[in-house]
C-alpha cells in the first residue's frame, strides 16, 4: 500500500513526550483559518472531489452488519462514481476506487470475497472496539484471527486511561504488541480523540503511537461522542511532522467520524497539503474513515459536470 | 487547459477569483471621478488625482484632492449639524449607529472588494477581518450611543472632529474613528488616506442612505495637505489620527496650544516574544498573522521577534517551512495570503531597507515562490543575525519582514522587548501562566496578546506608550477620547499670566534683620534637600513687597538630576501596592494636618490675605490628599467582554515620569491637585511649584520627609515655572507633562512634548479647587493611568 518505507519503531522518548505542549487556542485559530486561506474551484475542484474519493476507507461498523450489507458495500467501493460521471469528468482511464473498506472481523471475510482481483484492501477494526478494554491476550489475538482471515490492514484502539494517567511506557508496549501481531498488516492506530480530554494528551498519545510503530495514527472509532475535528487534525499531523524530521519516517493520518460533506473532506485535504505536503494525499498516507462522505461527494462532482444542483438518491448507495 | 484526471495528480489549488464587477460597477456610476461628500451630497470633482490598484497599477478611479476651501465647508456643514445631532436622543443616535452596522453588512461584499482592490489586501482578509470587525464597531457604539448620558454623565460631544485615517486598513480605521465619534453627538469631517479613498466615499455615500442626517460625517479626499488644512481649521474642536509617527510629530506641533483634544495611534516595532515552553507551531502561525497579515502594512505588526536562544534554530526552520507554504498573488484570489503592498513607493522603502539590512550583516530568507512580476509585491522575508544595532531592528519597515533576535533570560526579553521608542503592542508566547503574566506588565505596549497576536475588538481599547500615541480607540477607554466636560460656565477662571520674575538679586527687598537662623529652601531631589546647581536663589516676596523667604534658582541640569531621581524610584513605586500608597497619601494629609497653622500663615502671606483663607486651603489640600488616598486601591481596571474564550484585562498602568507645572491660583492646593493623583496610580513625579508663591511647597519637603515618601518619588524644582516646565516637557525621558499656567506655556509646552510624543495635560484655565466637582477625582485618575490591555486567550 505505500512507496515510503514503513517506520520500524523507536525507543520511547519519555522527554520528549513529556515536553510536548499544545496550545489550544492557537490551534483552533489556525484550524479556523484552513478552510477560509484556501479554497478551489472548476476542474481543480473536481480533481479535488476525486482524490478525496480514492482517500475513502469505506466504512461499515454497525451490530446489525450482513453480509448483505457488506457485499453492497464493497461493490460500491469498487465503483463509487457512476460510470456516466466518470466518463463526463475524463477519469474512466483512472479506475478510480475507495482506499479502503473496512469493517468489523466477522465480516472480514466477507469482504475480502467480495473484493477480490479489485485490489482494494480489507480494514479490520480490532483490540475490543471499540473501547478496548477486553483482555490484553484476546485483543492481540483478535488482530492475529482479523490477518489470517485476509484483512491487510488493522485498526486498533488504545486504552485511553493509558493516556488520561500518563502511562506512557504502558501505551507505549500495549501499541508495540499490537504491531507485532500485525505482521505485514499495517497498523492504523486509533487514539479515540474525543476521550483525550486535552490536544497535549491528543499529540503526546500520538507521539508514542509512533515510537511503537504505528503506520496511520487515527483518530476516532466513530462512537465517540465527538470525533475528528480540525484542531485534533492539527495536533496530530503536527507530530506526524515531527516525527518525520527527526527520523525521516512518513506516517499516515486518518480523521474518522463525523466528515460528512464534500466541504469538510476538501478543508481536511487542505490541511494535509499546507501541514505536511502533497505526499499526504495519498492513500499510503491519508484516509478518510467515513461512509456518508462519499454520496457527498458524488451529488458535488454530479454538479460540476451538470451544472445543477444533485439528489442524493440519483446515486447508487454504499 | 488542466483536466481533471491531470489536475488529480498534480494536486494544485488552481484560481480562484472573487468577481469585482459590482464594485466596478460603482465606480463607473461615478463617472470615474469622485467629488467629496460633503453636507450629505457629493461636491463636483475638482482638481483630481489618481488611485491604482496597487495589484496591476491599473487605474480605479480619480478623486478631488482637498483645497482649504474643501475643508472649510465640511467643517461648516458638521458644524451646523452638529447641535441637532446632539441633541438627538441617545436611543436616536443609537438608531443610526445600528443602521450602519446594518449597511455595512447588508454590503459587507462590495465593501470587501472595493477594498482589496483599492489597497491590494488578500479578499479573505477584507472579508472575514476587515468588513466584519466595522460592522462590530458600529454595533457596539451603537450601544455607547444608547448609554452614553448614563455611563458619561456630565460629559458631552466635544463638537466637531477632524479624522485623518490611514490606508492599511482604510474602512476598519474609519469605523474606529467614525463609530465613537458619532455615539458621543460629534459630527465628523474624515480624510482618508490618498492611496486608499474608495471605501470611504462608498461608506459616506450608503450611510446617507441609510438615513444618517446631512452634515454629520462628511468626507474629504486629499493628500497630507489637505489633511493639514483640517488639522489646522480653527473650528476643529478635536483631531485623531492614525499614521506614522512622524506626521503624529507634525500633528502634535500643529495644534499645540490650540485647545484641540488629540488622539495619535502611531507606529510600532512590537516584539513578539517567544519563551522555549512555547508551542512552538502555535507560534509560527500567530507569527503568520503577526507580520504576514496585510503584508505586514500593520501599525501593531509583531515585526521584531525575539526569541528564547535554545528554541531559536527549531523556530527558524519551522517559520521557513511554513513560508515555503504562503500563496502571493493577485488578491482577489480567495486562495491567497497575500496580496500587493499599497503602492510602488511603498514597495521601495521595504527594498531598500531589506538592502540596508543586508549590508549591515543581516541574513535575509525568503522562499523559494516566484514573486509575480508585475504589481507591487513583496515576498515573505525572514531577518537573522540581526542585532539592537541594526537599522531594520529599529526602524519599522510597514512590510512583510521579519527580524529576529534572541535573548537568555525573562528579564532580558522585557529589556530587549522595551528596547524602542515605540510602545504599541506585543506578543508574549509561553505556556507558563507564571511567566506571561510577569512579562505582559513589564512591556511597555498598550496590547500585549498572550499566546496570540492582532486580536481586535470593538470592546476593548486599542492605542500606544511612547512614540506610538496616546488615546485609546473602542471600548469605554475610547469613549473617553470624543467626550468632554459639560460646560456649566462656572468653576473656571482664566490663569493669570506667569508672575513677573523675580529678580536674584534683589535690591528692594531686603530680608528683616530679625536674627532669625535663615531657612532658604533648596530644591527636593531623590529626598534629599540639594543645592540648586545654578548657585543663585530667588526672594519671594508678598504682593504688597514684603520679603518671605528664599528658593533655589532651580535650572536645566536641576531638572535632568530631578527626571533621573523619579526614574530610580518609579520600579519599586509602580509596582508597590495600593494600599501602601493610600497609607502614604494619608500619612502625609495627617502630618500636613498637624501644621496646619503655619501653612496657612505662609499661604496668607503669600497671598496677602487673611490666615482664614489660608486654613482654608490648607483644610481643601487635606481633604485632597484623602480623596487620593481613597482612591489608590480602587481606581480598578476592567475586564472587557471581546469575542473569544479568555479574558482582556484592561489594565490602569503608571504612564511613568510626569513631569508637573503647578499652578499659581492655590499655591498648595493646586500643586497637589495634580500630584496627589499623579503619585497615587503609581506615577513618579518632578514638580515646579508656582513661581510667585512656592514657599508652602518647599515646607512640604519635611512633611514629605516625616510620611515614608520614598525619595524620588515627588521631586521639587524651583524657579522660573514655564522655563524649567520647557525643560521638562522637551525631555525625552519624561512620560507625560501637566500644566496649568498661561495660554503661551500651555502652547510651549505642548510643542516641545513632540520630541517624544508625551502625554500632556495642560490648561490655561484654571479651575476652582476648592471644587471638588471639577478639581479632583476620576478625570484625573484617568489622566494619570495608561491602558494597557492584556489579551489573554485560555482553554487546555
Amino acid at each position: 500500500m505505500t512507496e515510503h518505507a514503513r517506520n520500524p519503531g523507536e525507543p520511547l522518548d519519555l522527554e520528549r513526550v513529556r515536553a510536548i505542549r499544545v496550545n489550544r487556542s492557537a490551534a483552533e485559530r489556525r484550524a479556523a483559518t484552513i478552510g477560509t486561506r484556501r479554497t478551489v474551484k472548476k476542474q481543480w475542484q473536481a480533481a479535488w472531489l476525486l482524490r478525496a474519493v480514492t482517500l475513502i476507507d469505506l466504512t461499515t461498523l454497525s451490530g446489525d452488519d450482513t453480509p448483505g450489507t457488506v457485499r453492497r458495500l464493497c461493490a460500491k467501493a469498487r465503483h463509487p462514481l457512476r460510470p456516466d460521471l466518470a466518463e463526463a469528468l475524463g477519469v474512466v482511464a483512472l479506475h478510480p476506487t475507495v482506499a479502503a473498506v473496512c469493517v468489523y472481523h466477522a465480516m472480514v471475510p466477507t469482504a475480502v470475497a467480495a473484493l477480490e482481483g479489485s485490489g482494494i484492501p480489507v480494514a479490520a477494526v480490532s483490540t475490543g472496539f471499540p473501547a478496548g478494554l477486553s483482555p490484553f491476550p484476546q485483543r492481540v489475538e483478535e488482530i492475529r484471527a482479523s490477518v489470517r482471515a485476509g484483512a491487510r490492514e488493522i485498526d486498533v484502539v488504545i486504552t485511553r486511561g493509558h493516556v488520561l494517567t500518563g502511562q506512557w511506557e504502558r501505551l507505549y508496549e500495549e501499541v508495540r504488541a499490537f504491531r507485532d501481531a500485525c505482521g505485514d498488516a499495517h497498523l492504523k492506530v486509533i487514539l479515540a480523540t474525543g476521550e483525550l480530554a486535552t490536544l497535549t494528551n491528543v499529540a503526546r498519545a500520538s507521539w508514542v503511537a509512533m515510537q511503537a510503530g504505528a503506520d496511520f495514527i487515527k483518530t476516532s472509532t466513530g462512537k465517540e461522542s465527538v470525533n475528528a475535528t480540525l484542531p485534533v487534525s492539527l495536533a496530530m499531523v503536527r507530530q506526524i511532522r515531527e516525527y518525520r524530521e527527526r527520523t525521516g519516517f512518513q506516517i499516515g493520518y486518518k480523521p474518522a467520524g463525523g466528515i460528512r460533506t464534500a466541504k469538510q473532506a476538501l478543508e481536511f485535504l487542505m490541511l494535509m497539503n499546507e501541514e505536511l505536503g502533497r505526499d499526504w494525499l495519498e492513500p499510503g498516507l491519508f484516509r478518510f474513515g467515513a461512509s456518508s462522505l462519499l454520496t457527498d461527494l458524488e451529488r458535488q462532482l454530479e454538479m460540476y459536470v451538470t451544472g445543477r444542483y444533485a439528489a442524493a438518491h440519483h446515486h447508487p448507495m454504499p | 487547459m488542466a483536466t481533471v484526471a491531470e489536475l488529480f495528480q498534480t494536486m494544485e489549488y488552481g484560481p480562484a477569483p472573487e468577481a469585482d464587477a459590482p464594485a466596478r460597477a460603482w465606480l463607473a456610476a461615478h463617472g470615474g471621478a469622485f467629488g467629496h461628500f460633503i453636507g450629505g451630497a457629493w461636491t463636483k470633482a475638482g482638481k483630481t488625482f489618481a488611485t491604482h490598484d496597487p495589484s496591476t497599477g491599473a487605474l480605479l478611479s480619480r478623486v478631488t484632492q482637498g483645497t482649504a476651501k474643501d475643508i472649510a465647508a465640511a467643517v461648516a456643514a458638521a458644524r451646523r449639524a452638529q447641535p441637532r445631532w446632539a441633541r438627538l436622543t441617545p436611543h436616536a443616535r443609537s438608531r443610526h449607529l445600528y443602521a450602519l452596522a446594518r449597511m455595512v453588512q447588508k454590503h459587507a461584499r462590495l465593501f470587501a472588494v472595493l477594498e482589496t482592490l483599492d489597497n491590494g489586501k488578500p479578499i479573505r482578509e477584507t472579508r472575514d477581518v476587515d468588513v466584519p470587525l466595522v460592522a462590530r464597531h458600529f454595533y457596539h457604539h451603537a450601544g455607547w450611543a444608547q448609554l452614553v448620558d448614563t455611563e458619561f454623565a456630565g460629559y458631552g460631544p466635544v463638537g466637531v472632529v477632524g479624522q485623518i485615517i490611514p490606508w492599511n486598513f482604510p474602512l476598519l480605521m474609519l469605523s474606529w474613528k467614525v463609530a465613537p465619534a458619532l455615539a458621543a453627538g460629534n459630527t465628523v469631517v474624515l480624510k482618508p488616506a490618498e492611496f486608499t479613498p474608495l471605501t470611504a466615499l462608498l461608506f459616506a455615500e450608503f450611510a446617507h442612505q441609510a438615513g444618517l442626517p446631512a452634515g454629520v460625517l462628511n468626507v474629504v479626499t486629499g493628500d497630507g495637505e489637505t489633511g493639514a488644512a483640517l488639522v489646522k481649521h480653527p473650528d476643529v474642536d478635536k483631531i485623531a489620527f492614525t499614521g506614522s509617527t512622524e506626521v503624529g510629530k507634525i500633528i502634535r506641533r500643529a495644534t499645540a496650544g490650540s485647545g484641540k483634544k488629540l488622539s495619535l495611534e502611531l507606529g510600532g516595532k512590537s516584539p513578539f516574544v517567544v519563551f522555549e515552553d512555547a508551542d512552538l507551531d502555535g507560534v509560527v502561525e500567530g507569527v503568520v498573522d503577526a507580520i504576514w497579515f496585510n503584508q505586514g502594512q500593520v501599525c501593531c505588526a509583531g515585526s521584531r521577534l525575539l526569541v528564547q536562544e535554545g528554541v531559536a534554530d527549531r523556530l527558524h526552520a519551522k517559520l521557513r517551512a511554513r513560508m515555503e507554504k504562503l500563496r502571493l498573488g493577485s488578491p482577489l484570489d480567495k486562495a491567497v495570503d497575500m496580496g500587493a503592498v499599497v503602492a510602488p513607493v511603498q514597495l521601495e522603502r521595504i527594498r531598500a531597507l531589506v538592502e540596508q539590512g543586508r549590508a549591515e550583516g543581516a541574513s535575509i530568507w525568503q522562499p523559494s515562490r516566484p514573486v509575480p512580476s508585475t504589481g507591487s509585491y513583496y515576498p515573505p522575508t525572514l531577518c537573522t543575525d540581526v542585532f539592537p544595532s541594526s537599522t531594520i531592528a529599529q526602524v519599522e519597515i510597514f512590510g512583510p519582514v521579519l527580524v529576529s533576535m534572541t535573548f537568555r533570560t525573562p528579564d532580558e526579553a522585557v529589556a530587549l522587548a522595551n528596547n524602542t521608542p515605540y510602545g504599541l503592542a506585543a506578543s508574549v508566547w509561553t505556556e507558563n501562566i507564571n511567566l506571561a503574566l510577569d512579562i505582559a506588565p513589564k512591556i511597555k505596549a498598550g496590547v500585549v496578546w498572550v499566546n496570540a497576536s492582532n486580536l481586535f475588538d470593538a470592546a476593548s481599547g486599542f492605542g500606544g506608550y511612547r512614540e506610538s500615541g496616546f488615546g485609546r480607540e473602542g471600548g469605554r477607554e475610547g469613549m473617553w477620547e470624543y467626550l468632554s466636560r459639560r460646560k456649566t460656565g462656572e468653576g473656571r477662571r482664566e490663569s493669570r499670566p506667569a508672575s513677573p520674575s523675580v529678580t536674584r538679586v534683589p535690591s528692594s527687598v531686603t530680608p528683616p534683620q530679625d536674627g532669625a537662623v535663615d531657612r532658604t529652601a533648596k530644591l527636593y531631589i531623590a529626598g534629599k534637600q540639594s543645592r540648586p546647581d545654578s548657585g543663585y536663589s530667588r526672594v519671594i516676596v508678598s504682593p504688597k513687597g514684603v520679603f518671605l523667604g528664599e528658593v533655589g534658582e532651580g535650572n536645566r541640569k536641576d531638572i535632568r538630576n530631578a527626571v533621573e531621581a523619579a526614574h530610580t524610584a518609579a520600579k519599586e513605586w509602580a509596582s508597590s501596592t495600593g494600599h501602601l500608597r493610600a497609607q502614604i497619601l494619608y500619612y502625609i494629609g495627617e502630618n500636613l494636618d498637624a501644621r496646619r497653622d503655619e501653612f496657612a500663615a505662609r499661604l496668607a502671606a503669600m497671598s496677602g490675605t487673611k490666615v482664614a483663607d489660608g486654613r482654608r486651603e490648607v483644610n481643601a489640600a487635606v481633604r485632597r490628599l484623602f480623596t487620593y488616598a481613597a482612591w489608590a486601591d480602587k481606581w480598578d481596571g476592567a475586564v472587557h467582554s471581546v469575542p473569544i474564550r479568555g479574558v482582556a484585562l484592561a489594565m490602569h498602568e503608571p504612564i511613568g515620569v510626569v513631569g508637573v507645572g503647578a499652578p499659581d491660583g492655590a499655591p498648595l492646593l493646586g500643586f497637589l491637585s495634580f500630584v496627589a493623583p499623579l503619585i497615587a496610580t503609581g506615577n513618579t513625579v518632578v514638580a515646579v511649584p508656582s513661581e510667585r508663591a512656592p514657599l508652602a511647597v518647599t515646607d512640604l519637603y519635611q512633611v514629605f520627609e516625616t510620611s515614608d515618601l520614598p525619595g524620588g518619588v515627588v521631586n521639587i524644582v524651583t524657579g522660573e515655572r514655564d522655563a524649567l516646565a520647557q525643560v521638562l516637557a522637551e525631555h525625552e525621558d519624561v512620560d507625560a507633562l501637566w500644566y496649568c499656567g498661561s495660554v503661551a506655556g500651555v502652547k510651549a509646552v505642548e510643542l516641545a512634548s513632540a520630541a517624544n510624543m508625551k502625554r500632556t495635560c495642560c490648561t490655561s484655565r484654571e479651575p476652582d479647587w476648592y471644587d471638588d466637582a471639577v478639581a479632583e477625582g476620576r478625570a484625573f485618575l484617568r489622566e494619570a493611568v495608561q491602558v494597557k490591555n492584556i489579551w489573554i486567550p485560555y482553554g487546555e
